[in-house]
């Protein structure tokens, strides 16, 4: 099976954000790119499916500060093929134009399935896959953790709310937004990423221009506000226990 | 992997070990007498304790080695090296190569996998901002120089560590060695942001590819700036810079702090006026003591602590016992929990309380001289029986009191 895996990279949560002086942006002073979780989920189901049922590993990612760490690790884990969408993004690029630029590169690598992340912190426009589904004209499921193939039909496990899981069939091709690989994403030990430094190319696709359009234009940002609503219980020990124990039986809780 | 092309591979990594590893030859001489596995804290629970992994690969069954999860109980505590009669580099020659190569095939704790995957991200096993390394510093009087704000060679380069800048039950020891330093007049420096994890722990985890990357960033750091000598709170800092940066042509002169104030001794006792009546054990880390041979020190500045009486726990000097956070196990917690159903740590203060008596009316101390330490044996207080009083402090700590320099 071919199978293309799109990676976006988001603002690491390890530094505390900042809104810059405009209001309407991140400050990216500070602000390190980190691959989103869910994507490294995708990465990890597409390497199961291939080791599982053969094929080969496309990883597509755009030119955003450590792209190439993170295309030279998915490597060493076991993917095949690297490409990056250079030029033109911004740190903050929307999944709209995101999306269109990896439709035309992904047309030409003609796939059989589309794996990426369910969703991303900083999904302000709706979530890539569905997006890249309708530009591709192909099929999506969402929220999935599980998926088997069997010659051009996909079995594929949809998480729902409330521990239901639903299981169904799809026709290839198809875009998947994973939730979560059938195991956690594998540790690959540094020296097999530095041999993939040195051993893996990353080819470079030149984008000619970035469509923003469908997407919001945020006006202005805001820190969550603090809330006033949590009671502070004074005392010692056996008063606040006690104390507690009253409020759980308040609110039905024992 | 069975049958003969199993003996060869077995047999080509033993040969590797026995000729890759300084005294590696010695392995040849391993008459698989088990007191490696029997010094070994955590031998009990392993398929393959020491002796067992040597007998594994003569037996050709290097796979079914990679394949087992329980060579993840050892805590690289150098107690099996230090035992052997035949001198066999059990820790360096085996049990972290074994480390490697499962960490290579993918058999990786998820608790371990986490801290490595912070370590190779930000530097440091806690997964904190590289940029915030230095915050505890921050507001200090006086202030504490960083390097490359100071812009000026200083005498002493301190290596403050991951846990001694991060963790917030280190970081009190990390001020009253600040403080220390200070009322010595030592012309010293830190590194700041620019300073990385040594990478001891994760070398001994098994991830020697991230070992040499962060020590080549601590080397790139080093060689900005001008002084005379490293010193570090940190036994495993100061075992990696002290044994293994030389093999990456990393060489500065590196002390662990006992030894650089058990020499300005006649400095502190005239600094040290207050008196801590208080029974107090030293607990000797591995990679100050057994590796490194560093005993007395220690045991010098406590006695120069006026008040303090000394008493030593059974397992003590070469023979101490592990707090169960070296060689991964640090990040292994859950993991060594679940198969072994105790703590090393709660053994140790066990120990301790034996050493330092019941008595709850007088103050009883457990001194440490690592970073990892204080959190490990003050969890381990909450849940052995009658340990409740016991307090857990490094010497810094200490001796910071008797000056007058707490708070």
């Amino acid at each position: 099976m071919n199978i293309v895996v799109l990676v976006k990279l988001v603002p690491d949560l390890v530094e505390e954000l900042e809104i810059d002086s405009s209001g309407a942006t991140l400050d990216t002073t500070f602000m390190r790119m980190i691959i989103n979780e869910p994507d490294e989920h995708a990465l990890e189901q597409a390497i199961i499916l291939k080791e599982r049922e053969g094929g080969e590993v496309t990883v597509l990612g755009p030119a955003i500060e450590d792209i190439d760490g993170v295309l030279f690790t998915a490597f060493a884990k076991g993917s095949d093929r690297l490409i990056k969408l250079v030029d033109g993004f911004e740190l903050e690029v929307n999944n709209h134009a995101l999306a269109r630029a990896f439709t035309s590169v992904i047309r030409e690598l003609n796939p059989d399935l589309v794996l990426t992340g369910v969703q991303a912190h900083n999904d302000l426009d709706g979530s890539l896959g569905p997006l890249v589904a309708e530009y591709l004209g192909m099929s999506y499921v969402g929220y999935v953790s599980g998926v088997t193939s069997s010659g051009d039909k996909l079995t594929v496990r949809k998480e729902y709310p409330g521990g239901l899981i639903g299981e169904m069939e799809v026709a290839i091709p198809a875009v998947l937004g994973i939730q979560s690989a059938e195991q956690p994403p594998r540790y690959v030990a540094i020296s097999k990423v530095r041999q993939a430094m040195k051993t893996a190319t990353i080819d470079e696709q030149t984008l000619t221009e970035l469509d923003p359009s469908g997407g919001p234009t945020v006006s202005q940002m805001f820190q969550p506000q603090v809330g006033e609503r949590a009671e502070m219980i004074e005392g010692d020990i056996d008063q606040i226990a006690a104390k507690l124990v009253e409020l759980f039986g308040d609110l039905g809780v024992v | 992997m069975t049958g003969p092309m199993a003996l060869d591979t077995s047999k080509e990594f033993l040969n590797q070990l026995i000729t890759a590893t300084p005294d590696g030859e010695r392995i040849r001489l391993c008459l698989q007498c088990g007191a490696c596995s029997g010094a070994c804290p955590f031998g009990f629970v392993m398929k393959f304790p020491p002796h067992g992994m040597i007998a594994a690969l003569r037996a050709g069954m290097l796979d079914t080695l990679v394949d087992t999860d329980t060579s993840w109980m050892c805590v690289s505590c150098y107690a099996c090296t230090q035992v052997c009669p035949a001198k066999i580099p059990v820790t360096a020659g085996l049990t972290t190569r074994i480390k490697e190569e499962m960490l290579l095939a993918g058999n990786v704790p998820s608790e371990l996998q986490d801290a490595l995957e912070k370590a190779q991200r930000y530097d440091n096993p806690l997964g904190e901002s590289p940029r915030k390394r230095a915050e505890w510093a921050s507001g200090f009087e006086p202030e504490i120089p960083i390097m490359a704000k100071a812009k000026r060679p200083v005498d002493v380069l301190w290596f403050v560590g991951d846990y001694p800048s991060y963790h917030a039950g280190v970081i009190p020891s990390t001020k009253a060695m600040a403080k220390i330093l200070q009322a010595l007049d030592v012309d010293f420096g830190i590194l700041g942001p620019e300073e990385v994890s040594d990478g001891d722990s994760v070398r001994l985890a098994g991830e020697s590819g991230l070992f040499e990357m962060l020590a080549e960033k601590n080397a790139k750091a080093f060689d900005k700036y001008e002084f005379n000598e490293i010193i570090t709170t940190d036994p495993h800092a100061f075992n990696a810079i002290k044994n293994e940066y030389p093999n990456l042509e990393i060489s500065y002169p590196v002390r662990h702090y006992t030894q650089f104030l058990a020499e300005r001794l006649d400095q502190l006792e005239k600094l040290m006026k207050k008196s801590i009546e208080a029974t107090v054990a030293f607990h000797d880390p591995c990679y100050l003591g057994r590796v490194n041979g560093i005993f007395e020190e220690p045991r010098q500045l406590l006695q120069a602590i006026p008040g303090v009486e000394l008493v030593e726990m059974a397992h003590q000097r070469e023979n101490s016992l592990c707090c169960g956070g070296g060689g991964g196990g640090m990040w292994l917690d859950g993991f060594q929990w679940e198969k072994a159903e105790v703590r090393i740590s709660e053994w140790r203060v066990r120990e301790a309380i034996s050493a330092v008596g019941t008595d709850e009316n007088g103050t009883r101390i457990l001194a440490v001289a690592c970073p990892y330490e204080p959190p490990r044996f003050e969890d381990a207080t909450k849940t052995v029986p009658g340990a409740a009083g016991l307090i857990v402090k490094d010497i810094v700590e200490l001796i910071a009191e008797a000056m007058g320099l707490e708070g």
